[in-house]
């Protein structure tokens, strides 16, 4: 029998004390986890701040460009891009997973994703870190 | 079976639609970035800029459906979270009604929003 088809009690994914038994599938479901709760946090944030365009042209325009100026904000992007890209290209892996496709190498899937988004957001930090150090 | 890990019930209305929105996020908040990160740096951004953007049609629709089809697929991923977590009884029921009621102002909030900006071009 293949480890992809083995039937076994991995427990309860919930059960974080047992990080260190966790599979690549499992460490995939904690990693999706992670960064949908950071973008719907976001989400919300993003639209809150946006908002002061109701204050007018000049709020709004002095709001991104005050927050853009602040280095620690261009780094905090590198990182929300970091989750985002994380978090589509798991979710193309659990759209083919759904779809029954290449689900034997759905744990190296997991590794290509976080891989090509170590490489994406690490390439984007001179377009991201532009004019604030 | 595969290592498969969900949060969804395969076959609801929830798990279908979770995956529709998905798809359709996956193009759209990669084009968002791209647009607002790349093409047009973010520190470069002014009410101008946005209202015009906002004054193109297919934009605005575009980010109407983006904002509307994010909050669905973030609210509803979150309230499966929870579910996964344990969520039960008259919590679950306070839970899912409190991201409804917050999820509706979310979008009703990003609409006025993006009437604004798409005014002030």
């Amino acid at each position: 029998m293949s480890r992809a088809t083995a039937q076994y009690d991995r427990g309860a994914i919930e059960d974080f004390g047992r990080w260190r038994e966790f599979t690549a599938g499992m460490w995939a479901w904690v990693f999706h986890k992670f960064t949908g709760w950071v973008l719907i946090g976001y989400l919300f944030t993003h639209i809150a701040v946006l908002s002061t365009a109701m204050s007018g042209p000049g709020a709004f325009t002095s709001t991104i460009q005050g927050l853009e100026g602040q280095a620690i904000v261009r780094v905090l992007e590198v990182g929300l891009l970091a989750v985002a890209v994380f978090h589509i290209l798991n979710g193309v892996r659990l759209l083919l997973v759904d779809l029954g496709l290449g689900l034997e190498h759905q744990d190296r899937a997991f590794y290509a994703s976080l891989i090509l988004t170590a490489v994406i957001a690490v390439a984007s930090v001179p377009v991201f870190v532009e004019g604030a150090f | 079976m595969a290592e498969r890990y969900s949060s969804f019930a395969p076959g609801g209305t929830s798990w279908l639609l979770q995956r529709v929105t998905a798809a359709f996020l996956i193009v759209v908040l990669a084009f968002h970035f791209f647009l607002l990160h790349f093409v047009n740096h973010a520190a470069d951004i002014t009410f101008a800029g946005s209202a015009a953007r906002m004054a193109e049609w297919g934009y605005y629709a575009t980010m109407i459906l983006f904002l509307v089809t994010a909050t669905f697929h973030g609210v509803n991923g979150v309230y499966n979270a929870l579910i996964n977590q344990g969520l039960d009884g008259t919590t679950k029921t306070v839970v899912k009604w409190g991201l409804i009621v917050a999820g509706l102002l979310l979008i009703a909030q990003g609409i006025r929003l993006a009437n604004v900006l798409a005014g002030g071009a």
